[in-house]
């Protein structure tokens, strides 16, 4: 993990960035759904915004792919000026939105070779990406029928599939997969892997922690429309507190003595354990190794629990993930 | 290649689209064609004795007056069919607003117009097409035209024409629509226009109001150019007011389906 970054940040040095974008406002009406928005995206890099729904993000996305115009702020995608020269950035681009952007009375085939055709590819050139692309997404058996008879999963994959026919430098993929069962997810955040390996730059939409901290070499928390916070997944675990060292004692007399050796610990009777805040970092576990062996306390099990997204989300704004509503319901 | 080529390209990517469209699923253009066929067999065989000896000819007798009526009637019934079968454009646009595919083109650096224009150009395909099958079927109730083969000619530019002026003003529909149901049922009042003119019976058998709405309304003097190059009828001015018609409504639909579509809509 640490390599790969390493080598994606070296090789994005020489090349301008992917996405930037300064003061992006979009309201309708009194309702302000972006309220001044700054991305930076590098080349080569995937960048996912998350947030609950109706936090803008869609919004976010139809700004960035040229389908609505923002208000106010500038946008820069792929070196081109969005709202000077719109088409530019068209060329440069590819989304795969939400909503199933197939058409649903073309077989899979032909919809790759619409595609084509509205890319100006050369007949033969056409079918050579068309087959590629169905070799690609395990889609040979179903090229010959159309979308109404695929799963959840082969449509996402035509759709994903339709939007790399342009060859894009940039792609958009706005909640890729929402509503998606987990086996089909983790098939999608390959075939996503596998694009940025291409040197493509990815910008994420999702509202799953998970998929995030999966996928994105940056992480930006968009809540009401505002940024609330950006960095990489570790960066933004440490923001907040949370993390803590649990140990865990075969006696009370144990859990007794630890008590008194670390203050501010929070100790459980029953299970015999005792939670000590800290980062979890080495140092600070070596320390407390320490304090332990000179005061001569036994453990029986030691482990370190590092806040995740989830913690960092409810911490920001106040409220539970999506996903922890969703698990509550 | 310059920008006009790319558009002329899209226009016809498009075009393919909207026609494997149509070919995917005939139900529509069937239904289509279907409507005009069971009006004009309805009104030779039900109604067309008595309307055809009301209308003062020189045969007499319910059977010559059948066949009299059969040539009234037939040019309102291409008119019809021209205007039904739009109605069929309304509903494809506006289930393609409906469908996520569109949102990609709009994302896509292709001539924005080429989507309307591919709907516009399949829509008139699918109109002379079902005109000439209706047109078929009334020579072989009685239609008997006087026409030579400029005539011919000239009459199918007027269709064309016509079509091509319906074909906009239906992708406005169907643009404005918020549903298919909805876009459906738009277009129906150009189904109803020939009735109010002089498509079935001669508009001075009206009474006045009715006849002063039935002899300005647009359809009639496109009925009447189609009767006159059909059967040879006297056209005098209807011709250069259908054509006045027609070019109107095209460009008003045109600039109204062209700002409906920039206008992109919000889920």
């Amino acid at each position: 993990m640490n390599d790969r970054n390493g080598a994606r940040k070296m090789g994005t040095a020489s090349f301008p960035s992917a996405i930037v974008a300064t003061g992006v406002r979009k309201s309708y009406g009194d309702h302000v759904v972006l309220d001044g928005i700054d991305l930076h995206v590098p080349a080569g890099t995937i960048f996912s915004l998350l947030g609950p729904n109706g936090a803008g993000k869609t919004t976010t996305v139809q700004i960035l792919s040229t389908l609505i115009g923002a208000d106010s702020g500038e946008i820069h995608i792929a070196g081109h000026d969005l709202a000077r020269d719109p088409d530019a950035v068209r060329t440069s681009i590819g989304v795969t939105g939400q909503f199933s952007a197939v058409d649903n009375l073309l077989t899979g085939e032909e919809n790759l070779l619409l595609m084509a055709d509205l890319h100006h590819l050369e007949r033969r050139e056409g079918r050579r990406r068309t087959a590629e692309l169905l070799e690609r997404f395990d889609l040979v058996e179903a090229a010959k029928r159309t979308p109404a008879t695929y799963s959840g999963g082969m449509r996402r994959r035509l759709d994903l599939a339709m939007t790399l026919v342009g060859d894009p430098r940039v792609i958009f993929l706005d909640e890729p997969t929402t509503g998606l069962d987990p086996r089909t997810r983790r098939t999608m955040w390959q075939a996503i892997r596998d694009l940025v390996a291409g040197g493509v730059t990815i910008f994420l939409t999702t509202q799953y922690l998970e998929e995030a901290d999966q996928l994105a070499d940056r992480i930006a928390l968009l809540d009401h429309g505002k940024l609330v916070a950006e960095g990489t997944a570790d960066e933004l675990k440490r923001l907040i507190p949370g993390g803590h060292v649990s140990l865990r004692f075969a006696d009370p007399a144990g859990l007794d003595m630890a008590a008194r050796t670390f203050p501010g610990s929070t100790r459980d009777d029953d299970a015999l354990t005792l939670q000590i805040p800290g980062d979890g970092g080495v140092r600070s576990l070596r320390a407390m190794l320490n304090h332990l062996d000179s005061a001569a306390i036994d453990v029986e099990e030691l482990s370190v629990h590092t806040p995740d997204l989830d913690d960092v989300f409810l911490a920001l704004t106040g409220r539970p993930s999506e996903k922890e509503k969703e698990s509550v319901r | 290649m310059t920008t006009i080529t790319y558009a002329v390209r899209d226009s016809r990517t498009m075009l393919r689209r909207n026609l494997r469209h149509m070919m995917r699923y005939p139900s529509l253009t069937l239904m289509l064609v279907g409507i005009p066929i069971v009006f004009l067999l309805l009104f030779v065989y039900v109604f067309g004795g008595t309307l055809g000896a009301g209308l003062g000819g020189a045969s007499s007798g319910p059977a010559g007056g059948r066949a009299e009526y059969a040539n009234y009637v037939a040019p309102a019934i291409l008119l019809m069919t021209v205007a039904g079968a739009v109605q069929g454009t309304a509903i494809s646009v506006s289930m393609d607003m409906t469908e996520g595919i569109i949102d990609r083109f709009r994302t896509m650096a292709i001539s924005r117009a080429s989507v309307l224009t591919g709907h516009v150009v399949g829509s008139m395909i699918q109109t002379l097409a079902s005109t000439a099958v209706v047109t078929g079927v009334a020579l072989l109730v009685g239609f008997r035209p006087t026409a030579g083969l400029p005539e011919w000619i000239a009459t199918i530019g007027v269709l064309a024409m016509v079509a091509l002026a319906l074909s906009w003003l239906s992708v406005a529909f169907g643009l404005v629509a918020k549903s298919p149901e909805t876009a459906s049922n738009l277009p129906m009042f150009l189904v109803l226009l020939p009735f109010l003119g002089s498509g079935f019976v001669p508009t001075d058998s009206m009474p006045a109001a009715l006849r002063w709405f039935a002899e300005y309304q647009p359809f009639t003097p496109i009925i009447e150019t189609l009767r006159g190059l059909l059967l040879g009828t006297p056209i005098g001015g209807s011709a250069v007011l259908a054509v006045a018609w027609s070019a109107g409504i095209a460009l008003l639909s045109y600039l109204w389906a062209r700002g409906l579509f920039n206008r992109v809509r919000v889920r």
